[in-house]
């Protein structure tokens, strides 16, 4: 369900930033159904991919072989990303906090971490410059944290209008996708507001699984069930790797 | 100007104990063969650079090589995480391991400093932890404030590239990654081919980097393995999976050093060496 809603989030002839896993799946399965002008940018390099199998890694042959150009990475993250072509960066983490910043360094402390998780990668300069962030993330008390261990990646920072203050080009989080259900940043204090829920899920079962007071809409809905289609053609994209 | 040796030699000639390495790469073109010779010859206290350390890393870690390493995404990309990396920082085995943190446009930008020849290089992305390497810096023409990335000019860099022609140019194609910055920015280069031929021809996206630029080119067909060659190999995505089997557990992963390193002559060997072993999940298609 975390696929197929990430999936319906993205509009056709968007230029879409994509990082490994579920956002490259999710994005390939858009792609393949609503959005077939879809543009698939990897860190590596490619530009324009429409790869046949799913990808193991953003720098597999596939990926180059199937784009409309394929760059060096200094070009890629300064004149493409920086340069203010992306319109979705596509995000996933370890933690994310009720503001949407997002960590991937250390689970526990930095100097003598529990975890040593892989680090930054693209993900600040994504948040940073990309149009707006989509961010996927399974729904745990481990993983929707009070407070991040490390702040490897700025969603919306303190709240409000602070990345408007800090001058950060993009809009930051648009949307956090879970297996629950979706959040929303509120359009004043910019914190996460749960707005729909996944079909069979109920707002007890979101706000138990949130490491802080989840705040709930006024006007909350449910997402579709993913339709025969569209699990039809994420079955043959995995099947097809 | 190139001169072509064996790899043997140019390791032994040009990296050496303490030095800054980075072996580039971008998920393509790993110098794999590379990070092996320098298991094979013992090299000690090396500050390894790059991007995103994968399994060749893992290995130089885990075989005592490092004492530090500058990078910005340490995993098993599609797979999960580096064993070997993370028990030295978690638990400090075989040794404690310094890490110099960045994100992919923070080290790209210091490669781009370093190539330049510039002290720093200025980018924008937010949050920066600042440390010795990244600063904040105020534009002097907007007021914008900016993060500063300290130059990245490693003593060696060594990368892959499919082809050299007879003079010792280099030239490279498909994902090209950092490997034209971070020969640039080095004090000494080697640069591993599949193969030396009489004339390039002309490719999409290719980098050609000339003769004088680069220090030794050693002919290694294969060289990246389990990465890949565009134009001459696939990546081995089964080599990638099955290496969290053998670097979760620091016997297994040392004997498998012992084994397919160390008690090999070569990368020609060590390519024997995954075909005769059948006890390892590695065992298969060293294509």
């Amino acid at each position: 369900m975390m696929t197929v809603a990430a999936a319906r989030w993205l509009r056709d002839g968007e230029r879409v930033f994509v990082g490994i896993g579920l956002p490259s799946t999710a994005a390939n399965l858009a792609r393949r159904s609503h959005a077939p002008n879809l543009v698939l940018v990897y860190e590596s390099g490619t530009i324009g991919s429409k790869p046949e199998v799913l990808p193991l890694s953003i720098g597999d042959g596939e990926l180059a072989v199937t784009a409309d150009v394929v760059v060096s990475v200094p070009e890629i993250f300064n004149y493409w990303l920086q340069g203010g072509w992306i319109d979705v960066g596509f995000l996933g983490a370890a933690q994310l906090d009720r503001f949407g910043n997002l960590n991937t360094t250390v689970i526990g402390e930095y100097a003598r971490p529990d975890v040593r998780l892989p680090g930054a990668g693209g993900a600040p300069a994504i948040a940073t410059s990309a149009g707006e962030v989509v961010t996927v993330i399974p729904h745990s008390t481990r993983t929707l944290v009070a407070e991040l261990d490390f702040v490897t990646t700025s969603g919306h920072l303190d709240g409000g209008d602070a990345r408007r203050r800090r001058g950060l080009p993009g809009r930051g989080p648009t949307v956090v996708i879970t297996d629950l259900g979706i959040m929303e940043p509120d359009l004043q204090s910019s914190e996460l507001t749960l707005t729909k829920l996944h079909p069979g899920v109920e707002v007890d079962q979101v706000t138990q699984a949130t490491g802080w007071p989840l705040r709930i809409a006024d006007r909350l809905s449910r997402t579709d069930p993913p339709s025969r289609a569209e699990l039809d053609l994420l079955r043959e994209l995995k099947a097809a790797r | 100007m190139a001169e072509v040796v064996t790899l043997r030699a140019a390791v032994a000639e040009l990296v050496r104990d303490g030095d800054t390495v980075a072996l580039e790469g971008f998920t393509h073109l790993i110098p794999v063969a590379a990070g092996h010779e320098i298991i094979r010859q013992s090299r000690r206290r090396l500050r390894l650079v790059r991007l995103t350390p994968d399994i060749v890393y893992d290995q130089l870690i885990g075989a005592g090589c490092a004492r530090a390493v500058a990078f910005s995404w340490g995993g098993n990309p599609g797979v999960g995480s580096l064993r070997r990396f993370r028990d030295a920082v978690e638990n400090g085995w075989p040794q404690p391991l310094q890490l110099e943190e960045y994100s992919h446009a923070q080290l790209t930008n210091a490669f781009i400093a370093g190539a330049s020849r510039m002290p720093y290089a200025a980018l924008r992305e937010h949050p920066i932890h600042p440390s010795d390497h990244l600063t904040e810096v105020v534009c002097p023409f907007t007021g914008e404030v900016l993060v500063a990335v300290r130059a990245m000019n490693p003593d060696v860099t060594i990368i892959h590239a499919q082809q050299a022609d007879r003079a010792g140019n280099v030239m490279l194609w498909g994902i090209s990654g950092v490997q034209r910055e971070a020969v640039l920015a080095a004090e000494r280069v080697i640069v591993t081919v599949e193969e030396i031929v009489d004339q390039f021809w002309p490719r999409t996206n290719g980098v050609v980097l000339p003769t004088w630029t680069i220090d030794a080119i050693a002919v290694v067909p294969g060289g990246t393995h389990p990465s890949y060659a565009h134009d001459y190999s696939e990546r081995d995505n089964d080599f990638y999976r099955g290496w969290e089997d053998v670097s979760q557990d620091r016997e297994r992963f040392a004997s498998w050093i012992e084994r397919h390193v160390m008690g090999t002559e070569d990368w020609a060997d060590y390519r024997r060496s995954l075909i005769r072993s059948p006890a390892s999940s590695l065992d298969g298609s060293p294509s």
